[in-house]
C-alpha cells in the first residue's frame, strides 16, 4: 500500500489554515503579518485544537494550541472559551460596562474576538448559553472588582486561565437540567487539555503556557542562519522545576508517590492541565458527582477509577507560566506547537526549516568550482540534485503544513522522504497513535518592519 | 600623451602574448605595477570629454577623430577595456529586429573586420557566422522576418533545415528543432582588444587618453555643459559624452542639474570550458538558442555559453560602492537552468571539464534599446550607454552615429528609437528600473509578438477614468507611462490569457475591435486620449505667434478658434513633431503632439524659443484628460449636453471652442477625431472628467455610445491613410514626401524652419513617397498578419519598408502604410520617385519570406467612406499618432 504525492498532499493539506492580517492602503501596521496553522490527526477523532483571534477592543492577536487527553471535550471547551477570558480581563472597566449594560438591556453586543477558524475547528451551539453565562459572571465580579488599575497582560492571562479552569469545575458540580449538557460538562470536567497561548501586540510578545506544548521564537542571526528561542517551559516531568513546585505543595510523605515513571501519580505526563478534576477534586466530590452523574459517566471505568495515592488534592493546576518578550527586528516568527512535533523535531531544526521556508532561501554551501576538475555532466547533476532539495520546500503554501511534512517524513539526513512519509499517514487508524502524536502547529510571522519602526519610536 | 600610446601597446602586445586574457587576475596585477600612474597632467581644457574607457567611449573618441574634432580627451576611471567590455563574450551578431539597431551591427562588422589591418593591434576577429535556433513555429516565423530585414539589407541569410543545422556546427542537438537562421558573417572578436585598437587608433588622431582619472561630476552653465570635475582636476569642455556603461544613471545623476539616464545593472553569467579532446575549430558558427536562452560560442579549443535566465538577479540598485565588478560570485545554482539548456543542446559536452563562470554585470533599459543623444535639459551632455548585453555589436555603429550627431547636429539615420529623450524623469526611479529590466532580461530571449507589452512598471501615469474604464473591461497597453486602452472585453466574453492570445496570426480580439470600429461608424464611442502632450504657449505681445510661425511650416496665423494641423521640422524639412495647434486667443496656443513627444518637443521648442520673459510656454499635459467622441452621432450627444449647436454649420471641422458640457464649464471642444471620422475631441480640466464622462456616457446610451481603445483607432486612421509621428513620420520624412504638402504654406509671408529644404524638394522631387498598401490575396484568418518593418517588392524587386499596417475593416482587407524608393537598376543610387512610378508598378509585401500582392495607392478611398456624409464634413487633413 503506497499513498501518491498528491495523496500524501491532499492529507496534510486537509486543516491547514492561513491568515493575513490585512494591509491597508499598503501600510501593514500590525506587527504581525499573519499566521499559517495546520494538524495532524493521530487519535481519532483527534484530540488537539487551535485557535486564533484578533482582540477587537483591546489591541493585539491571541493565537493558541491545545492539547487534550482522556478524550477531546477539555480541549474542545478551552479552545472556544480561553480567548473570550483573556480578552475580558484584558478590558478596560468602561468597556466592561459597556457590554454589560448592553447585555443588561438587551442591545447588540459589541464584538469582543474577530477569530480566524478553519472550517473544522467547530464551536458547540448548544453549550453556548451556559459558557455566556459563567463568562458574564466573571466580567459582572471583574466589574465589581473595579480596580482602576490599567490591565497588566500577565495577571490577565494567569486570572483568564485559573478562572475558566474554575468554571469549568463548578459548572461539573452544579450540572445541567439539560441532559445533553450536563453530559458535556462533565467530560469536559474529567477529560484535560494543556494550553498555550500567545498574545502579541506591538513589540510585546506574551506566551502563557500549561501544560507540555510550546512557543519557540525564530530568531535570524546576522549571518542569515536560524536559531530557537523558547518562550515557554515544558510542565512535565523533565523539568526539574516543576517536579520541585509539585512536591512542594504535597506533605514529603507523598514525594516518592508523587511522580512515578516521569508521570503525575504515575498517571499524568503534563504537570499542569485544564479540566482533569481526577486530580484536583477530593474523593468525596468525585465519587458524589459521579454516582449523580449520567450512566455513561458510571459506565466509563476510567473516571471512576481513583489515582493512586490521591491524599492531599488538588495535584494539578490550570495556572499558567508566562513570559513576556519584546520583539526585535531579528525574531522572525513565533511556533506554536503540541508535544506531538516536538517529540519528532529538535526546536533548532524547527527554526532552520521555517526560517529557510519563509525567507525562500535555501540555505546551501554555494558551489565554487576552484581548481577542481569537473565537467559539465558531473555539475549538471549537482545542480539537479540540489533542485530538487529547494524544490520540496515550495511544495507547501503552509508553513505549518510544511513543518508537518517534515516532522513526520524525516530521513536520518533531514531530508523528507517519500516513502517514509506515506507509510507513516498511511497507517491504520488503531496503529497511528503508536507511532505518532496528533500533531497542532501554529507559525505566526512577525513584520521587521513594523517591530523595527516600534523600536525606534520607543 | 606619446608615452600613453606607448604604454597601451605595450599592454596590448602583453595581451597578445598570452591569449587567455580573461584570467584577468594575474594580468592587471602585472600590467598596473608596469604602469606609471598618471603620467600626464590633464588638460585644462579640452573640446569634448568622453568618460567610459570601454567600448562605447573609444568607439566615439575613434569616430569624432575620424570625423576631424581633435580636441578630445578620454577619461577611464580604471584601465582601458576593464569594464562590462571587458568581459563580455565577444559575439557580433546582426540579427536584430529593430532595424536602426541591425543598421549598427552591420556597421560595426564591417569594422572591426579592418581594424587590425588599420591599427595593427589584433583584434582577435573571426567570420564564424551564426546559427539562430527555432525550437517551435513561432519562433521560426520570428527569425523569419529577420532574415526578410537582412536580406534586404544584403546581409548575406539564410533560413535552413535542422539537417543543414549539423551540417555546420556537428554538436546541436537537432531532434527538437523546427528550423533555423544562419547568418554567414557574424563574427567573433576579443571586445577589449576591439576597444584597445579603437583607443589606439583615436589616440594616433590626437585624442588624449587618460586612465585612473574618475569623473565626479559635470558641471552646466544656462543649460550649457562647461565643464567636468575629476578626482585629477577640472577640465573646461563644450562637450561631455556619457559612456560610463552601467555607472552612467549615476553619473548623471552627480551634477546639479541631473540628466536622467534609465538604465539598471543584472548580473550576467558565462561559462568558459577547457578545451575539447579534439579542440573546436575556431571558425566554428555561434549558436543562438533562444528557447533555450543560450547562446555557445567556441573559445580556445572549448566553448564559452551564457544566456539570459528567467529570474535575473539586478544589482547595483543602490549605487556603486555596494560592490566590486570584479569581486562578483560565481552562482552555480542561478545557472543551472542554463546548463540543462546547453546540456540539452549540445549533449556531447557532458564530459567537458568546467574552467570557469564568470559573472558579467550587464546593463539593460527600460524598453530593451540602446540609449544615445543629446540630453533635453543640458546642451552638449552626450550619453551613449544601456547596450542591453550587445555592447560588442552596436559598438562601433553606436559610436559612429553619435559622433555625427555632435558634429552634424544629427545622425545619418533616424535613431529617434535609440534617443534618450523617448524618456523622461518619470523612468528613471530606479525601483522602476530594478523591477522593470527585471523583465527585460528574460525577455531578450522571448518570442516578441505583434503588439506585446512590458508588464513591470505599469499603472504610473494615468487618466481619472482608469477606474471606470477597467470596470468596463478595459485592457491596458502603456506608452510613456500612461496606461491608455488597446479595447474593452464584453463582459462575460472571455479572452485567452497572455501568454495564449501571443500571436503573430489573427489575435483573439479581432470582433472586439472589430465591433468599436462598427460603432464608431455608425453611432458613436468615446476613447480616452489623455495621454497626449499638451503645451500652452502664450506671450504679452505677437511673440507667440511670430516664434511658432518660424518653428512650425503651416500658417498659424489663423483666426481664434481655429485648429492647425502642422509638422514642427528640421533645417532639413523632416518631422521633429507632428502637432495640432489651437488658438485659443490672439496670442495664445494650445498645441497638442503625440504623447512621447513630452520630453523632446519640449528641448526642441526650449532650445529654439527666444529668451523672451515675456514668451512663456507650459507643459499642461496633466491638467487635461481628453475625451474622443468618433461617430456620426458624436454631434447630438454633445449638442444635447451643451444646448449649443454643433452642426458643421455652427461647429465646423478643425474648430475650438470653449464650451460647457454638463454641468462642466471650461471644456476645450475640438472639431477633431484623429480617424478622419466625424467628431470632437474634449479637453476637460481633470477635476471635471469623471463628470463629463458619465454625462456623456449617460446622454449617449440612446445613440448606442460605446467605450473604444486604440486598436479601434488604429485600425480607423490607418485605413484612411493617416501617418503617425514615431512611427510612420521622423527626422527623416518631409510634409512633400507623405502627401502633405497641404500642411505646408511655403508662402506664408515669413520664413521657418525646413522651408528651404522643402522648396527643394517641390521643385526637384522627392526620393520616397509615402504609399498605402491594400493587401490583395492575404488570408485574414490563416495567413500571417504584417506588423511593421515588412520589405516592399516592386515589380520583384527591393523598394522600401512598411511602417505600420492594421486590418480595415470597412475594405476587409489589410492595410500596410509604408515608404517606397526608386533604386536605380544598376548602381543602387536613390532617383526620384513620381506618382507615375508609385502608379506603374505591381507590388508584394514580404511578410516572414512569404510575399502577398499589394495595391498601392497614394490617396485614401474617399468613396468608401464618403457615401453616407457631405464632402465639406470629411476632416481632411486629420493625423494621428499611437
Amino acid at each position: 500500500f503506497y499513498l501518491t504525492p498528491p495523496q500524501v498532499n491532499s492529507i496534510l493539506k486537509a486543516n491547514e489554515y492561513s491568515f493575513k492580517v490585512p494591509e491597508f492602503d499598503g501600510k501593514n501596521v500590525s506587527s504581525v503579518l499573519g499566521f499559517d496553522s495546520n494538524q495532524l490527526p493521530a487519535n481519532a477523532p483527534i484530540e488537539d485544537r487551535r485557535s486564533a483571534a484578533t482582540c477587537l477592543q483591546t489591541r493585539g492577536m491571541l493565537l493558541g494550541v491545545f492539547d487534550g487527553h482522556a478524550g477531546c471535550a477539555c480541549a474542545q471547551a478551552v479552545s472556544e472559551r480561553l480567548f473570550y477570558y483573556i480578552a475580558v480581563s484584558l478590558l478596560p472597566h468602561e468597556t466592561l460596562l459597556e457590554i454589560e449594560n448592553a447585555v443588561e438591556s438587551g442591545r447588540a453586543l459589541l464584538p469582543i474576538l474577530q477569530w480566524h477558524k478553519h472550517p473544522n475547528d467547530y464551536f458547540s451551539k448548544e453549550a453556548s448559553k451556559l459558557y455566556f453565562n459563567s463568562l458574564r459572571t466573571y466580567w459582572q465580579e471583574l466589574i465589581d472588582l473595579n480596580s482602576g488599575e490599567s490591565t497588566d497582560v500577565r495577571e490577565a492571562l494567569i486570572n483568564a486561565f485559573k478562572r475558566l479552569d474554575n468554571d469549568i469545575s463548578l459548572e461539573a458540580q452544579v450540572g445541567d437540567p439539560n441532559s445533553f449538557l450536563n453530559y458535556l460538562v462533565l467530560r469536559v470536567a474529567f477529560s484535560g487539555a494543556t494550553a498555550c497561548v500567545a498574545h502579541v501586540d506591538g513589540v510585546d510578545l506574551h506566551v502563557a503556557n500549561t501544560g507540555d506544548s510550546r512557543a519557540m521564537l525564530g530568531v535570524q542571526e546576522e549571518d542569515g542562519s536560524w536559531s530557537a528561542v523558547n518562550l515557554s517551559y515544558d510542565h512535565n516531568a523533565q523539568n526539574e522545576h516543576e517536579v520541585e513546585r509539585v512536591k512542594m505543595e504535597h506533605p514529603k510523605s507523598e514525594e516518592k508517590s508523587l511522580v512515578k515513571q516521569d508521570r503525575l501519580l504515575g498517571l499524568l505526563m503534563p504537570f499542569r492541565a485544564f479540566g482533569d478534576v481526577k486530580f484536583k477534586w477530593s474523593i468525596e466530590l468525585q465519587k458524589r458527582v459521579i454516582e449523580s452523574g449520567p450512566d455513561q459517566l458510571n459506565d466509563n471505568e476510567y473516571t471512576k477509577f481513583i489515582p493512586p495515592n490521591y491524599h492531599t488534592p488538588p495535584y494539578l493546576t490550570a495556572e499558567p507560566e508566562v513570559i513576556h518578550h519584546k520583539l526585535r527586528p531579528q525574531d522572525k516568527f513565533l511556533v506554536l506547537a503540541t508535544d506531538g512535533l516536538w517529540e519528532t523535531m529538535h526546536r533548532q531544526d524547527v527554526a532552520r526549516i521555517v526560517g529557510e521556508y519563509l525567507t525562500g532561501v535555501h540555505h546551501q554551501q554555494p558551489i565554487a568550482v576552484g581548481g577542481y576538475k569537473v565537467t559539465l555532466g558531473q555539475m549538471h547533476g549537482l545542480l539537479t540534485e540540489r533542485r530538487a532539495r529547494i524544490s520540496s520546500v515550495f511544495e507547501d503554501q503552509n508553513a505549518a503544513t510544511h513543518l508537518i511534512r517534515h516532522a513526520v517524513g524525516n530521513n536520518e539526513f533531514g531530508a523528507v522522504d517519500h516513502e517514509r512519509l506515506s507509510k507513516m499517514l498511511s497507517l491504520p487508524e488503531e496503529l497511528a497513535r503508536m507511532y505518532r502524536d496528533d500533531i497542532t502547529i501554529i507559525v505566526v510571522q512577525f513584520n521587521s518592519h513594523v517591530i523595527g519602526a516600534c523600536q525606534n519610536e520607543e | 600623451a606619446a608615452g600613453m600610446f606607448l604604454r597601451l601597446l605595450s599592454d596590448i602586445q602583453w595581451r597578445a602574448a598570452h591569449p587567455k586574457w580573461r584570467r584577468m587576475t594575474s594580468s592587471r596585477r602585472s600590467t598596473s605595477t608596469t604602469a606609471e600612474p598618471h603620467p600626464v597632467s590633464l588638460p585644462a581644457q579640452a573640446q569634448v570629454v568622453i568618460c567610459g574607457g570601454g567600448i562605447m567611449g573609444t568607439s566615439v573618441a575613434y569616430h569624432l577623430s575620424k570625423m576631424g574634432w581633435k580636441d578630445i580627451v578620454l577619461l577611464e576611471q580604471g584601465r582601458l577595456a576593464a569594464g562590462t567590455t571587458r568581459f563580455c563574450a565577444g559575439i557580433v551578431s546582426t540579427a536584430r529586429p529593430v532595424s536602426i539597431e541591425l543598421k549598427m551591427a552591420h556597421y560595426s562588422n564591417k569594422l572591426y573586420q579592418q581594424l587590425e589591418q588599420e591599427t595593427g593591434v589584433p583584434t582577435g576577429y573571426m567570420k564564424t557566422g551564426s546559427i539562430s535556433l527555432a525550437q517551435t513555429q513561432d519562433r521560426l516565423i520570428s527569425l523569419k522576418r529577420i532574415a526578410s530585414s537582412l536580406n534586404v539589407m544584403g546581409i548575406p541569410c539564410e533560413i535552413i533545415s535542422p539537417k543543414q543545422v549539423v551540417q555546420l556546427h556537428p554538436l546541436i542537438n537537432i531532434h527538437d528543432l523546427v528550423g533555423a537562421m544562419y547568418v554567414p558573417e557574424d563574427a567573433l572578436v576579443s571586445s577589449a582588444n576591439v576597444s584597445l585598437a579603437l583607443a589606439t587608433a583615436a589616440s594616433r588622431n590626437g585624442v588624449q587618453i587618460h586612465e585612473r582619472t574618475s569623473v565626479s561630476h559635470v558641471t552646466v552653465q544656462k543649460g550649457r555643459v562647461t565643464g567636468v570635475e575629476t578626482d585629477r582636476g577640472r577640465i573646461q569642455c563644450q562637450y561631455f559624452v556619457n559612456c560610463a556603461g552601467q555607472w552612467a544613471y549615476e553619473l548623471g545623476h552627480s551634477g546639479e542639474e541631473p540628466v536622467h539616464i534609465p538604465l539598471h545593472a543584472c548580473e550576467h553569467f558565462y561559462l568558459l570550458t577547457h578545451p575539447l579532446k579534439e579542440p573546436l575549430s575556431s571558425s566554428l558558427p555561434t549558436v543562438i538558442d533562444p528557447d533555450g536562452r543560450i547562446y555557445i560560442r567556441n573559445w580556445q579549443g572549448g566553448i564559452l555559453s551564457g544566456g539570459f535566465e528567467k529570474n535575473p538577479k539586478p544589482l547595483f540598485t543602490e549605487g556603486r560602492n555596494q560592490l566590486e565588478i570584479q569581486n562578483l560570485q560565481e552562482d552555480w545554482d542561478h545557472f543551472g537552468p542554463l546548463l540543462s539548456a546547453l546540456l540539452r543542446r549540445m549533449p556531447g559536452l557532458e564530459a567537458l571539464q568546467i574552467m570557469q563562470l564568470v559573472n558579467c554585470p550587464e546593463s539593460f533599459t527600460p524598453d530593451m534599446r540602446c540609449i544615445m543623444g543629446e540630453s533635453p535639459t543640458a546642451r552638449g551632455y552626450f550619453v551613449l550607454a544601456g547596450m542591453n548585453s550587445a555592447g560588442v555589436s552596436y559598438g562601433g555603429g553606436a559610436g559612429k552615429y553619435l559622433a555625427e550627431w555632435m558634429v552634424n547636429g544629427y545622425p545619418s539615420e533616424n535613431v529617434w528609437p535609440l534617443d534618450l529623450k523617448r524618456f523622461g524623469t518619470l523612468q528613471s526611479s530606479r525601483t522602476f528600473l530594478r523591477h522593470r529590466v527585471m523583465e527585460v532580461m528574460p525577455l531578450m530571449c522571448d518570442l516578441k509578438v505583434p503588439r506585446w507589452d512590458f508588464q513591470t512598471g505599469r499603472q504610473l501615469r494615468t487618466s481619472p477614468l482608469y477606474d471606470r474604464l477597467d470596470a468596463q473591461g478595459a485592457r491596458w497597453m502603456e506608452k510613456h507611462g500612461f496606461e491608455r486602452v488597446k479595447y474593452f472585453v464584453p463582459a462575460g466574453k472571455d479572452l485567452l490569457d497572455l501568454d495564449h492570445s501571443k500571436t503573430f496570426y489573427k489575435p483573439d480580439w479581432f470582433d472586439i475591435v472589430g465591433s468599436e470600429v462598427k460603432c464608431c461608424k455608425e453611432a458613436v464611442c468615446v476613447i480616452d486620449m489623455s495621454s497626449f502632450t499638451k503645451f500652452e504657449i502664450s506671450s504679452t505681445g505677437d511673440q507667440a505667434l511670430e516664434s511658432l510661425q518660424y518653428l512650425f511650416s503651416n500658417d498659424l496665423d489663423v483666426p481664434v478658434g481655429h485648429v492647425v494641423h502642422t509638422g514642427m521640422l528640421n533645417e532639413k524639412g523632416g518631422y521633429e513633431n507632428d502637432c495640432s495647434i489651437a488658438r485659443l486667443s490672439k496670442r495664445s496656443f494650445f498645441m497638442i503632439s503625440p504623447t512621447d513627444q513630452q520630453v523632446h518637443c519640449w528641448a526642441w521648442l526650449k532650445n529654439r524659443l527666444p529668451d523672451d520673459s515675456s514668451l512663456t510656454m507650459e507643459d499642461v499635459t496633466w491638467k487635461y484628460t481628453a475625451l474622443n467622441l468618433i461617430g456620426p452621432r458624436a454631434v447630438d450627444v454633445l449638442s444635447e449636453l451643451s444646448y449649443a449647436p454643433m452642426t458643421a454649420e455652427h461647429f465646423p471641422s478643425l474648430f475650438c471652442k470653449e464650451m460647457s458640457v454638463g454641468y462642466a464649464n471650461g471644456i476645450r471642444v475640438m472639431s477633431i477625431t484623429h480617424t478622419g471620422e466625424p467628431g470632437f475631441v474634449l479637453y476637460i480640466p481633470i477635476e471635471y472628467a469623471l463628470h463629463v464622462y458619465n454625462e456623456v456616457m449617460n446622454m449617449g446610451q440612446k445613440y448606442g455610445i460605446r467605450n473604444a481603445g486604440y486598436y479601434a483607432l488604429r485600425s480607423l486612421r490607418i485605413e484612411k491613410f493617416f501617418a503617425f509621428w514615431g512611427q510612420d513620420l521622423d527626422a527623416f520624412t518631409t510634409p512633400m514626401e507623405c502627401g502633405r504638402e497641404f500642411q505646408v504654406k511655403l508662402e506664408k509671408g515669413m520664413q521657418f524652419v525646413g522651408q528651404e529644404a522643402l522648396l527643394e524638394q517641390k521643385q526637384n522631387g522627392v526620393y520616397k513617397r509615402f504609399t498605402m498598401f491594400i493587401l490583395e490575396d492575404h488570408d485574414t484568418d490563416m495567413d500571417l498578419w504584417p506588423w511593421w518593418g515588412e520589405p516592399i517588392f516592386r515589380n520583384g524587386r527591393y523598394v522600401g519598408k512598411t511602417t505600420s499596417s492594421a486590418y480595415s475593416y470597412t475594405l476587409e482587407r489589410h492595410v500596410c502604410l509604408g515608404f517606397v524608393h526608386h533604386f536605380d537598376e544598376k548602381t543602387g543610387e536613390e532617383l526620384v520617385v513620381t506618382t507615375d512610378f508609385i502608379n506603374q508598378g505591381e507590388y508584394e509585401i514580404d511578410i516572414a519570406g512569404q510575399r502577398f500582392q499589394a495595391k498601392a495607392k497614394l490617396y485614401p478611398f474617399s468613396s468608401l467612406f464618403t457615401q453616407r456624409r457631405r464632402k465639406d464634413e470629411v476632416e481632411l487633413s486629420g493625423y494621428q499618432r499611437e
